[in-house]
């Protein structure tokens, strides 16, 4: 095999019609579709609950519903982030252990020491978002190789210099995890914060813009004069930070830090969170709107569940089930909408053919129209 | 067989014109191509592994480590054809898991029931693999979450009908194909079936990967418009990956539920052990590109790495971090050997050749 | 992170401070957090070795418990009786609510199996009206979530905790012990002692020691013994390791080296091949028997001779211990435990005396007590526990067998 391509394409990559080489609004379809999805979920859950004599809206189950969201919360929305760029990042597991365990040791159980201990693990966390960044451009290798590397050489830092939790987080500082405004946990309106910060970041900034471009189409990006290198770069610090915020909310909780947990799964949960929301895997379309929605559905899922008291296995068969029908769900509306942009296909660097015919399916599309 | 599979010409009937690409010397295509640092890694591990301890170098004990490695090659081998094909199977760590409890359950310890579980397990595997595929193409869903849903899917609902811990008891008949082999054979000593099943598949991996299936399966990978234009019924040739996938993980099942009997714990993880394996191998994540020799090569190398972390007696804990170490840095090296100048050409060629736009 | 052009991201970690600083103010669910016990510090180092709990687990075992001696599970080793008359409720059909780590292995799906059935005797008797489990599936968060929503709840005459890290899990436990609510903590602990009681067999040290000793005992001295282990930085597994580090290194036995083998019969296999190709193995170590019939297999498809092993009570490995006739132990964290939390609840509920640590009797299976566990258990399948103690319930012997 010697024919290497000397751009190989950062993300599983079959050629798709769409091409955003400016950047675009999500139009307002897709979101709407996610929401109008948690809507249903919702009202079906209150439905179930309602059935056994339950109420989903009492505090206890929203408080316990918007504390699940939020870790996760601040996670996918930096996954999003990296999503949109058509990167992606394993490594977020591990980011949130090791942030944890920067935090509650830095802390040392002084409160006089909270700023430097978020600030530390915030640092620590941009510092593997930019390691990260720098392999998937300077050195070129696939998102999903490099994040799955940093992620197994942080793994191999945790096992060997934290047997355990360590560090302990002051009083004040589970403040974090445990108050609540009304219903509300602190953890989650920082999380809305956070999630409106991003989204000002990426409907406001030149910034954002740039993130919607090099996920469209990198090459059409660098062409238009768009580091793209930078761009991608960002969106990964960005994305590790946000990675440590959900890692302070963990030291929050538990009081002290924890290695272990890297294998809870957020990885690939923060991934299906992200989909769920809209976003497109292959980048350039979708938003931390959506996202949010996605990781609600999620938790308004596990609090249904557990009401209702479904066997955990079953749980997991459910989501499963939920996931892809979900995805399936928001590809069809999506594939229609692109069919539309047909007129600009994509010539980058994995299409060998260019000037190439449209797809059956495309022109199936185009007819219908 | 040369190691270079990559789509040199149309596929048959096809009537595409090939890419144009300047002929390298083959020596240098060898070793400058993406899977040339395979091949050098494998070389660099097994000579670290034989300088430690020469008696792992004998025969017996070569026996013995292929036994080991070949479940984890039978799994890159269906992962590679998914990958090359441009899609992903997160699916088959479950699978694998999967396909070993259902064994134990059904066959329950008795002689009889072997060969109908294994029918059964065949069943399962291709029902999976299509469930995979046709979601995949079909409702275009990306195949990162059909099989992480499958992934869920599967790993639940196996739980739920065992309650969580896996019951019953795996045949002798069914575990002599992981587990023993022929005896007494000159030199050799004992020769596993493991391994004799894994010549096979290669063999027929290979002959596969000549065939117009095969031809058509990287190009679909290359570029699927292409492909489809070029008469490829690019959901079929994909969801036939999926399948072969499913198929090969049930195969790797058997092997290693005969290998190491049941626990609780079997399959997790093997999907990021058989991608690292495909990618270390050279073979591109986004499909098109990478022979299927490279990528048991790169099953090889990861089964290598860890034999190896032994022998240096490398701590358990760090371990991790070398291994990660070491796949950005094969990764990144065969990137930048992409960039050599007669590897350049082909994604140039288009560019220079025909205006974007149509 | 505060690049020129993202100057909304340090605005919102100033909503974020401003936010967190409004929320002081607010219904903090635990105000009493900061009470957390000095002695985490010793275990929160990473430093897993207490001489002083050694020396007390490794005596515990030579002292007979009190109670019945045919229901280990109601025995209880030197206990300390607390009151738990203002706990007291008059009347049946109460609501016991069990926040589970997971049921993620084959010790913890027997343990909740029996633990069921142990409900199910309560739940004929009108003493339970309802048995509310959540499951967090090993997520430390998950679980802190679950409890939280007991609490919130408020409808739980009493809150079963089966926490699934010590340290992480003390700030909601100490928030469920707050309401008011009669708290049990069982298994593996938490460090605060704000739980009216908290039931566990001896411990770790006690295991770790157990196996050991055996192999010391029946090693020539100068022999190899290599340490097959699941995951690092689990409390209870690394007291096991902690314990057999110290015996080990007061013996004239080698230790070739420890692996994580994630308890993978192909992981474990494979490593103990590559062992045994370097050299002799004469003696292997398990901190949980998960996968100890891969490790004999191992031995035996390799030609090379038995080791002297120590696994668990898990009926697959003493099953092939018989038939092989190796010299074994299998050291036991003592499954019943899982029946003593729901007996326990309900004497709260009822305003018995309970022991504040509800220490249960820990005892290896030996050569001679082998044959006696085999035959009580002749119709358990592979995976499931010797010492479960659910003989006397009435779901015996099918819950165990279909679960």
């Amino acid at each position: 095999m010697s024919a290497q391509g000397t751009a190989a394409p950062p993300r599983p990559e079959p050629p798709r019609p769409a091409a955003a080489a400016r950047p675009r609004r999500r139009g307002p379809s897709s979101t709407q579709l996610v929401y109008l999805a948690l809507g249903i979920i919702l009202v079906v859950g209150a439905v179930l609950l309602a059935m056994r004599g339950g109420n989903l809206f009492s505090t206890g189950n929203l408080v316990d519903m918007l504390t699940r969201s939020s870790l996760l919360g601040f996670v996918a929305i930096g996954q999003t982030l990296v999503i949109l760029c058509r990167s992606l990042d394993l490594s977020v597991g591990y980011v949130v252990a090791l942030s944890s365990l920067v935090a509650a040791t830095t802390m040392a159980g002084d409160p006089a020491r909270i700023p430097l201990g978020i600030a530390a693990a915030l640092a620590v966390a941009a510092l593997v978002g930019l390691a990260n960044g720098l392999v998937v451009t300077k050195l070129r290798v696939n998102a999903f190789i490099a994040t799955l590397g940093t992620g197994l050489i942080i793994r191999g830092y945790l096992d060997t210099r934290y047997q355990g939790p360590a560090g302990e987080v002051p009083a004040a500082f589970q403040v974090f995890g445990y108050s609540r405004i009304g219903f509300v946990p602190v953890s989650t309106a920082v999380m809305l914060g956070v999630a409106v910060a991003g989204i000002l970041l990426l409907r406001r900034t030149r910034l954002g813009y740039h993130m919607f471009a090099v996920g469209g189409d990198p090459e059409v990006a660098r062409l238009s004069g768009i580091r793209t290198d930078r761009t991608m770069i960002i969106a990964h610090v960005l994305c590790s930070v946000a990675a440590g915020l959900a890692g302070l909310l963990l030291a929050s909780r538990f009081g002290t830090g924890s290695a272990l947990v890297y294998d809870s799964g957020y990885d690939l949960e923060s991934i299906a969170a992200v989909v769920l929301g809209g976003t497109y895997l292959m980048g350039g379309s979708g938003g931390i709107a959506g996202t949010v929605a996605g990781v609600l559905i999620l938790a308004v899922l596990d609090t249904v569940f557990n009401v209702l008291a479904i066997d955990p296995f079953f749980r997991d068969v459910l989501r499963g089930v939920i996931i892809i029908a979900a995805v399936a769900l928001y590809a069809r509306s999506q594939f229609a909408k692109r069919a539309s942009r047909v007129r600009f296909p994509k010539a980058g660097p994995g299409d060998r053919a260019a000037g190439r015919a449209p797809t059956r399916a495309e022109q199936e599309q185009e007819v219908r129209q | 067989m040369t190691v270079d599979q990559a789509p040199a010409g149309p596929p048959p009937g096809a009537p595409t014109p090939p890419a144009e690409r300047p002929a390298a010397p083959p020596a240098l295509r060898f070793l400058g191509g993406a899977s040339g640092p395979v091949f050098v890694l494998l070389i660099l591990i097994f000579a670290g592994i034989f300088t430690l301890n020469p008696s792992f170098a004998e025969p017996p004990s070569m026996m013995f480590f292929l036994r080991q490695a070949a479940p984890l090659i039978v799994l890159a081998i269906g992962q590679y054809l998914v990958i090359v094909s441009g899609e992903f199977d997160l699916s088959v760590g479950a699978l694998v898991g999967a396909q070993v409890v259902i064994a134990a359950a059904l066959i329950d310890g008795e002689e009889a029931r072997t060969l109908p579980v294994l029918g059964v397990m065949l069943v399962f595997g291709l029902m999976v693999g299509l469930v995979n595929g046709l979601i995949t193409t079909l409702l275009k869903v990306p195949s990162i979450i059909t099989t992480l849903g499958t992934m869920l899917v599967l790993s639940g609902a196996i739980q739920l009908w065992t309650g969580g811990a896996p019951t019953g008891a795996l045949s002798e008949s069914f575990r002599v194909a992981g587990r023993f082999g022929i005896e007494d054979v000159p030199v050799l000593g004992q020769l596993p079936w493991a391994l004799l099943i894994l010549v096979a598949v290669a063999l027929a991996a290979l002959v596969l990967m000549r065939s117009s299936y095969g031809r058509t399966l990287v190009s679909v990978g290359d570029n699927e418009t292409a492909a489809a234009f070029a008469g490829a019924r690019v959901w079929l040739v994909r969801t036939g990956a999926f399948v072969l996938s499913a198929l090969l993980a049930t195969l790797a099942g058997v092997l290693i539920g005969g290998y190491a009997g049941v626990t609780a714990q079997v399959g997790d993880g093997l999907e990021f052990a058989a991608i690292t394996a495909v990618v270390l191998g050279g073979v591109v994540l986004g499909g098109g590109r990478g022979t299927v020799v490279a990528a048991m090569a790169g099953a090889l190398a990861v089964e290598g790495l860890f034999t190896l972390f032994n022998q240096l007696s490398l701590p358990s804990t760090i371990r991790p971090s070398v291994q990660g170490l070491i796949i950005i840095a094969a990764v990144a090296y065969a990137a930048r050997q992409g960039s050599l100048p007669w590897q350049r050409t082909r994604p140039r060629a288009p560019r220079t050749v025909q205006p974007t736009r149509r | 992170m505060r690049s020129a052009r993202t100057p909304l991201a340090a605005a919102a970690g100033l909503a974020a401070a401003a936010l967190m600083l409004a929320a002081c103010t607010t219904d903090a669910p635990t105000d009493t957090i900061d009470a957390s016990p000095e002695e985490s510090a010793a275990a929160s180092e990473g430093d897993w070795f207490d001489q002083a709990e050694y020396d007390r687990q490794l005596a515990q075992r030579d002292i007979e418990p009190e109670g019945p001696a045919d229901q280990p599970w109601l025995q209880a080793i030197e206990p300390e009786w607390v009151d738990t008359e203002e706990y007291a409720v008059e009347g049946g059909d109460h609501t016991v609510c069990f926040s589970n780590a997971s049921v993620s292995n084959p010790w913890r799906v027997t343990g909740f199996i029996t633990m069921q059935q142990q409900v199910a005797v309560y739940e004929e008797s009108g003493d339970i009206g309802e048995f509310r489990v959540s499951d967090a599936g090993d997520d430390d968060n998950q679980q802190i979530s679950d409890i939280q929503a007991f609490v919130e709840s408020g409808d739980c005459a009493a809150i079963i905790i089966s926490p699934s890290t010590t340290a992480t899990l003390t700030p909601a436990v100490e928030a469920a012990c707050d309401s008011g609510v009669p708290v049990i903590v069982f298994d593996r602990g938490v460090n605060t002692d704000c739980a009216v009681t908290f039931i566990h067999p001896i411990g770790g040290y006690a295991y770790g020691a157990d196996a050991a000793e055996f192999l010391v005992d029946n090693l020539e001295p100068g022999s190899t013994v290599l340490a097959l282990r699941i995951l690092p930085g689990v409390d209870v597994l690394e007291h096991r390791w902690a314990a057999a580090q110290q015996i080990f290194g007061a013996s004239e036995l080698e230790v070739l080296g420890f692996e994580f083998t994630g308890g993978d019969a192909a992981q474990i296999r494979d490593t103990v091949e590559q062992y045994l190709q370097r050299g002799e193995v004469d003696g292997i170590w398990m901190d949980a028997g998960d996968g100890a019939v891969a490790a004999v297999e191992a031995f035996e498809d390799t030609g090379n001779p038995y080791p002297v092993f120590a696994g668990e009570d898990e009926l697959g490995f003493l099953r092939k211990w018989e038939e092989t006739g190796m010299t074994a132990i299998a050291p036991v964290y003592s499954n019943f435990q899982w029946r003593t939390p729901i007996v326990a609840a309900m004497r709260i509920l009822d305003g018995e005396q309970v022991p504040s640590e509800w220490v249960l009797p820990q005892e290896p299976v030996t050569e001679e007590t082998l044959p006696d566990y085999l035959e009580r258990n002749a119709d358990m399948p592979s995976l499931h526990y010797a010492q479960f103690g659910g003989e006397d319930l009435p779901g015996y012997p099918e819950a165990w067998q279909d679960r």
